[in-house]
């Protein structure tokens, strides 16, 4: 018998280390030390409840047990063998106990659709991934259905893109269907290019096939012989595996020609981008395949129409062709029970930032960002409050405390100001600036903008500007309405969405934190201590000794004072650069 | 040569590959040990690769009949590099933070006499059962 103690960090402030050391000293007087282990764990991502004590192998869950608890779970759980019922686990629905951790609604928490095989099986042998049902949804399109009734089930599932538009992929494919033409092109983008977004390639790394299988129905969909998979090059190993998987795939017979005795030809090849940010968009990305500079054009004539080679195409993201087979497999009413009324499925997310379970998540659309966030996520690094989450990249916006219930969709993120996106969720606490944030996408849209069209290329560059004034502390409130109006012009009028996106950052910071925004204004004052130019190094008059240490280090000599005698310094001179802090043994100088 | 050219063909090819995998899932009749280590470029860069040689090595070095699995991502990045580990009859535990001093700890402790050690990662997904 195993006992698992929770050694999260939410449960170990609410002493599980003491916990586990009361169940082995019990352990101890009942002689039983030899025959039962106790164990601390990682964190169940079950903090609200904590500290956790899991007892295997009959997965009885304990829930906010205290160290004065362990004695009765040994002598009643171990000992007796009967089950302490106040301290299991209850269900909030029905407020019943639950016994065994297997039937808690929590873990339905997450739900790997699209990562269904990732950390399953082995994905560079082709084997176990037919083992775990794969190309039978292949099979299934190329030996009973039409083009139409795929393209159908497509549609009857409700999936919509998860490159971070939504589009609704079953359309996407009618349309592209229905424009004839002696060529047409299925097209994968894989030009992951959010901050912090990687489950695309997660998804090449861990189940490249899955991919290549989608790909081949689409073509089979629209009557389309060639795809290609637009990959960034920095992307090696993801490409290796590809080439892999496109190789076995031949060698099986389930690409190349007459795939499975039906007639169909279908065949993959890989293109390789150099990592521009724009490259994301289709018609960008359609232009650098072609050997040309990744730049949008005007939208229609859409790929549908005319793409690749001028041909029809389609071009679909790595995690929406990851959801095509199982959706074949195991139909589209299946599929559209999971999640919200118009946003289907689940969607991954990258969770990063200041999060204890930093991590690559799975989960059903219509969860809320307090389950991501506290349950999921483990809360917040060190116990500090919750500010706010950045989802989208810097295509999206902040979601705040008010917007922790609010269930995640397509809809709901765009009502909140931010957007889907690839699925990168920056979470932040009580130490990021609102306005920094803000500045470091835009740093990022100014670098990746292709110059294209003038509202992106210049209106970002002055929004980045407008910034920059704001955290050097010389913005005045004027500012703030130009941010604004210069924000909603670029949206407007830019060609492409990294233009009509860009400006969200800005925008959804000053709807939601306008209060740091006139702090850094009108007090000068930056509350996260993030923005140096707005922090002033002071030295308390009663800890400083006149030791001169801090003067004699100053390299600008911003630093004066008699020995044995208090010392200033002259802001105007400091340059922030701490030096002083450092020398200084009496903690007499801080930051504020 | 093409290996499969009907329906039927990949019909009985999963089959056969399935059982190997519940098998493999399961824990195997003939007692083999299964390792799978969470290989994406997070988890190499982190040092799965290492452990993986270090944990072949090693086992076979001890003699014990383990059979290794590079697999994807598992999705707990903050605990990489992140192993799976199922011994025959039991439920796969997945340990978190393997390093060469871990994976030694794993490999005398859990997989030879089943005595679990610290730094055990809570699975908190439900898997899509195919």
């Amino acid at each position: 018998m195993h006992l698992l103690v929770c050694g999260g960090t939410g449960c170990n402030a609410s002493r599980s280390q003491e916990i586990a050391a009361n169940l082995k000293s019990s352990l101890k007087d009942n002689g039983l030390e030899n025959e039962v282990q106790v164990i601390l764990t990682g964190c169940f991502g079950f903090c609200e409840k904590g500290p956790i004590v899991k007892i295997m192998p009959d997965n009885t869950f304990y829930t906010e047990v205290k160290p004065e608890d362990a004695t009765e779970i040994i002598m009643e759980h171990v000992v007796k063998g009967r089950k302490v019922t106040r301290l299991l686990y209850t269900d909030p629905e029905n407020k019943q106990h639950v016994a065994d951790s297997k039937h808690m609604g929590f873990y339905k928490k997450q739900m790997r659709i699209a990562l269904r095989n990732c950390g399953y099986i082995d994905p560079q042998n082709i084997e176990e991934y037919i083992g775990a049902d794969g190309y039978a949804a292949l099979a299934k399109c190329l030996g009973e259905m039409t083009p139409e009734q795929v393209i159908n089930e497509i549609k009857l599932s409700g999936l919509r893109g998860r490159g971070g538009g939504g589009f609704p992929t079953g359309l996407k494919w009618e349309i592209a269907s229905k424009n004839h033409a002696d060529q047409k092109y299925v097209v994968c983008n894989a030009d992951e290019g959010d901050p912090g977004a990687f489950m695309d390639r997660s998804i090449l790394e861990g189940d490249p096939h899955s991919v290549l299988e989608a790909m081949t129905i689409n073509g089979y969909a629209i009557g389309a012989t060639i795809g290609v998979i637009y990959i960034r090059a920095e992307y090696p190993l993801a490409i290796n595996r590809l080439l892999v998987a496109i190789d076995q795939a031949h060698e099986y017979g389930l690409l190349g020609k007459d795939i499975l005795g039906s007639g169909f030809n279908f065949d993959i090849e890989l293109r390789y981008g150099a990592g521009a940010f724009v490259c994301g968009e289709e018609t960008a990305l359609i232009h650098s395949m072609e050997g040309l500079r990744g730049e949008p054009t005007f939208k229609p004539p859409f790929p549908a129409q005319s793409g690749y080679n001028k041909k029809p195409t389609n071009v679909n993201n790595v995690e929406t062709y990851a959801n095509i087979p199982i959706i074949i497999t195991k139909g589209a009413d299946w599929f559209n029970k999971i999640g919200t009324e118009k946003s289907k499925g689940t969607k991954v997310f990258a969770l990063a930032g200041q999060i204890n379970n930093v991590g690559l998540i799975e989960v059903p659309m219509g969860i809320t960002l307090r389950e991501v966030v506290y349950e999921i996520g483990g809360g917040i690094k060190g116990g500090k409050e919750f500010k706010a989450v950045q989802t989208g990249g810097p295509s999206g916006g902040c979601l705040t405390t008010k917007h922790l219930d609010t269930p995640i969709d397509y809809d709901n993120l765009l009502a909140s100001g931010s957007m889907m996106g690839s699925g990168g969720m920056v979470v932040m606490d009580e130490t990021s600036c609102m306005v920094a944030i803000a500045k470091f996408y835009l740093e990022f849209t100014v670098e990746e903008s292709c110059g294209k069209c003038s509202p992106c290329r210049i209106g970002n560059k002055r929004l980045h500007e407008i910034l920059e004034k704001i955290t050097k502390g010389n913005g005045t409130m004027e500012d703030l309405d130009n941010l604004r109006n210069l924000g909603r012009v670029i949206k407007d009028a830019s060609l492409c969405g990294l233009g009509q996106t860009s400006p969200n950052p800005v925008l959804s910071t000053i709807e939601n934190f306008y209060d740091e925004y006139v702090e850094h204004i009108k007090d000068k004052k930056c509350r996260a201590g993030v923005c140096k130019s707005l922090m002033q190094y002071v030295i308390d008059q009663e800890q400083c000794v006149g030791c001169t240490a801090c003067a004699r280090n100053c390299p600008v000599n911003a630093i004066s004072g008699e020995k044995k005698m208090p010392h200033f310094i002259n802001t105007e001179l400091c340059i922030k650069c701490g030096a002083c802090i450092e020398k200084c043994k009496f903690n007499a100088i801080s930051i504020c | 040569m093409t290996k499969i050219k009907s329906l039927a063909d990949l019909k009985a090819m999963k089959q056969s590959v399935q059982e190997k995998i519940d098998t493999r899932a399961k824990g195997t009749a003939e007692g083999l040990v299964q390792v799978k280590v969470a290989m994406a470029t997070c988890g190499i860069a982190a040092g799965a690769k290492k452990v993986m040689d270090y944990m072949m090595s090693e086992t076979e070095k001890r003699g014990m009949d383990v059979v290794f699995t590079q697999t994807g991502c598992m999705g707990y990045c903050h605990a990489e590099p992140t192993i799976e580990v199922t011994l025959p009859g039991n439920e796969p535990i997945v340990f978190g933070y393997v390093d060469l001093k871990k994976a030694d700890e794993i490999i005398d402790k859990y997989i030879k006499d089943g005595e679990l050690v610290e730094g055990i990662i809570p699975v908190n997904y439900e898997k899509i059962n195919n």
